[in-house]
């Protein structure tokens, strides 16, 4: 451990006992900040015990194959647990690569956020 | 690097040598992206040549060179007014790009990575290997379909 705090890259809310994550960055492409992301959304599952998930993709402009690792990781730790992800508010250009690489019949990808609560309640 | 079309006014072209580092590799990328705004690329091709660069960057650093900083991965670009063609090699062993295990398939669909080559292909219209796997060579003409 370095002994900084580690930098913020997801704003976490709950609406009920969904919870609902956004991303604070715009690219999630470097090696460093995909791995944060990739432990700040594990610890969600992991340590907090959450497991009926939303992310909210607003403010995510890019995104690399690294950081689709991380969320079909997430998916896979949520249903073990027995809950539910579900993603949305995703721009036609990123919700393209989830469809090219089929991720879309894996993950539930909705259009705006209620829908993705509702999809995970 | 081969001439697969008449290209349009050059906007920029160079080699660079850099060590298998992400930060420092970051930087070239970002001033070969900070060229497409000379060109014609609209929003789509934009997109696309950034996450093929990422992809093809990443796959050299990481899986090429194993993030050894004492081996280099060499870029060499050219950008044009009406395409892009930037040709990558790393100092690893190299794969066959024809023996990758295909990630749509409903069995690797939860595997957490090998989709790079795959997003490589799609977004760039012109994507060659060269023997023995550790060279590539990829192309995008600006404002065509898909």
């Amino acid at each position: 451990m370095s002994g900084q705090p580690r930098k913020r890259r997801l704003e976490v809310e709950d609406a009920g006992d969904v919870t609902v994550v956004n991303f604070v960055d715009k690219k999630i492409l470097e090696e460093q900040s995909i791995q944060a992301i990739g432990d700040q959304l594990f610890e969600l599952v992991d340590s907090e015990g959450r497991k009926k998930m939303v992310l909210n993709f607003t403010n995510v402009e890019y995104l690399s194959s690294a950081a689709l690792g991380k969320i079909i990781a997430l998916n896979n730790r949520v249903k073990k647990a027995g809950g539910k992800l579900a993603l949305c508010k995703i721009r036609p250009d990123i919700k393209e690569v989830f469809t090219i690489t089929k991720l879309d019949k894996i993950i539930k990808i909705v259009d705006d956020e209620q829908a993705a609560i509702q999809a995970v309640s | 690097m081969s001439e697969a079309a008449p290209k349009s006014v050059e906007v920029g072209k160079d080699e660079v040598i850099i060590s298998s580092t992400p930060e420092i590799a970051r930087k070239l990328q970002d001033r070969i992206e900070s060229l497409l705004e000379s060109t014609l690329a609209n929003e789509k091709d934009r997109f696309c040549v950034r996450l093929a660069l990422e992809e093809a960057v990443v796959n050299a650093i990481k899986h090429g060179n194993q993030m050894d900083p004492l081996k280099q991965v060499t870029i060499r670009y050219g950008m044009w007014r009406d395409q892009v063609e930037i040709h990558i090699t790393d100092e690893g062993p190299g794969f066959d790009p024809d023996d990758l295990p295909d990630p749509t398939d409903i069995e690797n669909l939860e595997r957490p990575c090998g989709r790079g080559v795959m997003l490589i292909r799609h977004y760039m219209h012109e994507v060659e290997f060269f023997a023995p796997g550790n060279s590539m060579l990829m192309r995008r003409f600006f404002q065509q379909a898909s």
